[in-house]
């Protein structure tokens, strides 16, 4: 228990000292929020969808969390070249407690970056249907933290480099988001496309955060519900799996 | 207390440790002596379930470090070659990571950390990130986190590179007390052979992943008909300067002073 609660404070404590990268990380969310959300806004409204600002927000929160989680994951990469990696690597502490507390900080940092995107948006302009909505939407902040932390987790596991890191950086994590309708509606798209945005799991979240939060929503809110847990059971024990046979 | 019988460790078709045994008693001092590239490293890493071996069998207080890895980790400490400090965290910190996942109980924990880091000087430091350390005051709160539990069996990496002779000094110092009081079995790597032969009880020689000689440092000093560790040494291992291919600029100074000394 105190294995678990002191590698998931530390996460905790990385996070809340390094002050520029986090004023840094609001950046890209402004700038998809403002620049997206006000510049496409008219042509979205005229096509008969509605606000563009309201419907981005939630994708704009989702696509923070889902960094947030997959980077923190993916962080082991850096605790192996710092170094710091080992020293958890021989402890006396089950490897599944070790990574269920670095999962568990990640997770938690995803939500407070979560947390001041809906801040931001909340300035933008943007209006949640209802305050009751809130709660639920944090659940579906969790459930993709959870998700995309695993995977990371997973990933951080078999990386040995930073090259690596690029290629997963430019083929998986930029495209999860991009085929994930946080940038636009899933109804009416081509074949193609649409096979792939239903397998993008981040689809769900941001499918649940709109659901939530606008009531718009195109798989409906149990199966999105359902699809998370599932996947995220998946990336968790995958992870942990990978991570339990690591070498150094 | 540990035990070795023909371990190999390959990578790829690079044999790295080549069919080595011995045998280390509980309560003794270790050293484990070779020039760069010689399979020390590796050879704690089999220890300490950090690789798999090969071939060959590994005992570590009568326990297989690779079947019962959570076991054995409960049975030995260790102070890597390497770095494997967190570096955004403060040196207090770091020994408070430390003491919690080794089971250090609060009061002793807080007790030895600032007994630990009085003695390596760090203290007054205590808060600071250790990414505006020095690199001798990374390796120092290395080592004194690395006395922070104490475990059956402590593995020391080469704890001495990079440090002054005053904190070398209370290294050696503590390594001989935990030693003496708590019967805690050292296993040691060193450039140093006046340190080897000053703290070890027996000393093993390994070069090219192969152990050339075993024995206490009078015996491998009579072995060899020298009046001298050094001298025995440069006799088994020849004296070629070994380049090691991942080696560290750092590392290679270490070796370059040894000859010169
Ligand atoms: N992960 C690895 N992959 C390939 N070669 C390695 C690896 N680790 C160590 N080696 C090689 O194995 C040899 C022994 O290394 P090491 O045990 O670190 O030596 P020492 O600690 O005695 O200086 C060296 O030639 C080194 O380059
Ligand atoms: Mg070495």
């Amino acid at each position: 228990m105190g294995a678990l609660y002191i590698l998931w404070l530390r996460e905790l404590k990385r996070y809340l000292r390094s002050h520029t990268q986090i004023v840094a990380s609001l950046g890209q969310p402004l700038l998809y929020l403002l620049a997206l959300g006000f510049g496409l806004g008219p042509v979205f409204q005229r096509s008969g969808n509605g606000s563009y600002l309201q419907f981005i927000a939630p994708g704009v929160i989702g696509m923070m969390v889902l960094f947030t989680s997959i980077f923190s994951g993916i962080g082991l990469l850096w605790d192996r070249q710092f170094g710091f990696l080992k020293e958890t690597l021989v402890a006396p502490v089950p490897r599944l407690t070790v990574v269920l507390g670095k999962t568990l900080g990640g997770v938690t940092v995803a939500l407070i970056q979560g947390t001041l995107v809906v801040i931001v948006t909340l300035i933008a302009g943007f209006r949640p249907g209802s305050v009751a909505a809130i709660p639920f939407a944090f659940a579906f902040m969790a459930l993709i933290a959870l998700v995309f932390a695993g995977l990371g987790t997973a990933i951080g596991s078999r990386l040995q480099d930073m090259q690596g890191f690029q290629l997963i950086m430019n083929f998986l994590v930029m495209p999860i988001f991009f085929l994930s309708g946080a940038l636009f509606p899933l109804d009416h798209l081509p074949k193609v496309l649409g096979a792939i945005t239903t397998a993008d799991p981040l689809s769900y979240g941001i499918d649940g955060l709109r659901g939530t939060l606008i009531g718009r929503s195109h798989f409906g809110l149990t199966i999105d519900l359902a699809v998370l847990v599932v996947i995220a059971v998946a990336t968790l024990t995958v992870g942990s799996y990978l991570f339990s046979k690591i070498e150094a | 207390m540990i035990r070795v019988q023909s371990l190999v460790k390959k990578f790829g078709d690079f044999t790295a440790v080549q069919d080595i045994s011995f045998e280390v008693q509980q309560g003794e001092i270790f050293a484990f002596l070779g020039p760069n590239g010689a399979g020390k490293t590796t050879t704690i890493k089999m220890l300490t379930t950090l690789l798999k071996p090969t071939s060959g069998t590994v005992t570590l207080d009568g326990l297989d470090p690779q079947r019962e890895q959570h076991e054995a980790r409960r049975r030995f400490g260790i102070v890597f070659q390497d770095p494997s400090l967190e570096w955004e965290l403060t040196a207090a910190e770091n020994m408070e990571i430390h003491g919690v996942l080794y089971h250090v109980p609060r009061k002793l924990r807080h007790e030895r950390t600032e007994q630990l880091l009085k003695l390596f000087e760090l203290w007054e430091r205590r808060n600071e990130p250790v990414k505006r350390f020095s690199g001798g005051m990374k390796r120092r709160l290395e080592i004194a986190r690395g006395f922070l539990h104490t475990p059956k069996i402590l593995f020391l990496d080469e704890p001495t590179l990079g440090l002054d002779p005053q904190s070398r000094n209370q290294l050696w110092n503590h390594v001989r007390h935990v030693n003496e009081t708590e019967e805690v079995t050292v296993f040691l790597t060193t450039h140093y052979m006046d340190e080897a032969d000053r703290v070890a009880h027996r000393i093993a020689i390994i070069d090219h992943g192969k152990i050339v000689a075993q024995g206490t440092p009078a015996e491998l000093k009579e072995q060899t008909g020298t009046d001298s560790l050094e001298g025995a040494f440069l006799a088994l291992t020849g004296s070629s300067i070994r380049d090691e291919a991942a080696g560290s600029a750092d590392q290679m100074r270490q070796f370059v002073k040894m000859w010169r000394k």
